[in-house]
């Protein structure tokens, strides 16, 4: 049984992800989080219930077909169903579904790169308009810098981290705008493995953990 | 709007006639009804005629073959149609892929009550009913988050509509669906 949840993604992100604007690495964020989350689940099944309304009832939304249409339609029907099979994958305890989907595998087969300090991180392949990382930081280090630009989401895939002010453990996720500015620590009793996502360019430089940093500007 | 009043157990009894006996004039009826509003919601989407034509054929298809996956205790037909239609969208028009949830499909024996079915498909009814209700600029953001690209920070706030109430049946259909994965 999973620990309860208790940082969520906002409703803004859900709707979005239900509507299909979001960039590819925040709909991975969404669905690695909602594979943990139940009640975020429902959320986004509710905006999906919205996104059904509207279809089905904005006036003038309908549009004539071509001639024909249906029967090409049966013609596509008869010539069988893609396989479009997802990929069957051992469970992973650390990452869910749509992450073993992006890593091609399970934990063991992440391409970790150092970034100093201990903390390692595996870029995730996704469109360019937004990134997704795996971030493992060694227990009681400080997390990267993030360079906040944009929206970050970070969620917790193993072990847990701490800021000024909240816990967050497995399923939990930080919302971050460019205005917060904090300085989370991995949870003392194990290695923290995150899923990082941003909207802002990916600043390099920015990954070293904050002593390393701060010793850089002297 | 009034017309697609008590049409929600219709279309279910449909997609369950497409499941069970590969219905065809359950299927053409429901394409009739679909297809140029997928058509539609493309277009306003960005596709072209053309693609929209082609992609609402492949989302009708689809609707026909994975008619099996449909969980009439968890969306409307209007909803499922939508979420393949999305779908479509992101992979045609945006070219990603769409990183799905965790699957929760049903197993073979936890075919819904009909309770169930009911009671869902009602809570959506009241959605359509209260979109229908809103004031027009405020249902206008609402048609634009979803058929115009919206970015998620511009996304309008959806107060008054009966999102909750919906949110409760959806959860007890995947304490269903969870209950029967043990
Ligand atoms: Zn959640």
């Amino acid at each position: 049984m999973e620990q309860k949840i208790t940082h969520h993604l906002t409703d803004e992100i859900l709707m979005a992800y239900a509507a299909g604007t979001l960039p590819e690495a925040f709909n991975l964020m969404v669905a690695t989080h909602v594979s943990l989350c139940d009640e975020c689940r429902a959320v986004v099944e509710s905006y999906d219930a919205l996104g059904g309304e509207v279809l089905d009832q904005t006036p003038g939304n309908d549009v004539a077909l071509t001639p024909g249409s249906f029967a090409a339609t049966m013609a596509l029907i008869a010539g069988g169903a893609p396989d479009e099979i997802r990929a069957q994958r051992p469970k992973d305890a650390v990452l869910p579904q749509p992450l073993l989907d992006y890593v091609g595998g399970g934990l063991d087969t992440v391409k970790w790169r150092s970034v100093g300090m201990g903390v390692k991180q595996a870029i995730l392949p996704t469109s360019s308009d937004a990134s997704a990382r795996l971030l493992y930081i060694p227990a009681g280090t400080a997390m990267p810098d993030h360079g906040h630009n944009g929206t970050e989401m970070t969620m917790v895939l193993q072990g847990a981290f701490q800021d000024e002010d909240d816990y967050f453990a497995r399923g939990d996720v930080e919302v971050a705008d460019s205005d917060l500015h904090h300085t989370p620590v991995a949870d003392i009793h194990e290695d923290c493995i995150c899923l990082a996502v941003t909207d802002a360019p990916l600043r390099f430089e920015g990954l070293l953990p904050k002593i390393a940093q701060r010793f850089a500007r002297i | 709007m009034q017309d697609s009043d008590g049409k929600r157990m219709l279309w279910v009894d449909h997609m369950l006639r497409i499941r069970d006996d590969q219905d065809q004039t359950a299927f053409a009826e429901l394409f009739d009804h679909f297809a140029p509003r997928v058509k539609g919601f493309l277009m306003k989407s960005g596709a072209d005629a053309s693609l929209a034509e082609e992609c609402a054929q492949e989302v009708m298809a689809t609707c026909w073959h994975k008619a099996h996956m449909f969980d009439p205790a968890r969306a409307s037909v209007a909803t499922w149609i939508f979420t393949i239609a999305r779908n479509r969208k992101i992979d045609v028009l945006r070219k990603q892929r769409r990183p799905e949830p965790e699957d929760l499909g049903w197993g073979p024996e936890d075919e819904p009550d009909q309770a169930d079915v009911m009671a869902l498909q009602q809570e959506s009814e009241q959605l359509g009913r209260a979109i229908a209700e809103l004031p027009p600029a405020q249902r206008e953001l609402i048609q634009k988050a979803y058929f115009g690209d919206l970015s998620h920070s511009e996304i309008a706030d959806q107060t008054g509509l009966p999102l909750g109430t919906i949110k409760s049946r959806i959860r007890l259909a995947l304490e269903r669906l969870r209950h029967a994965m043990k």
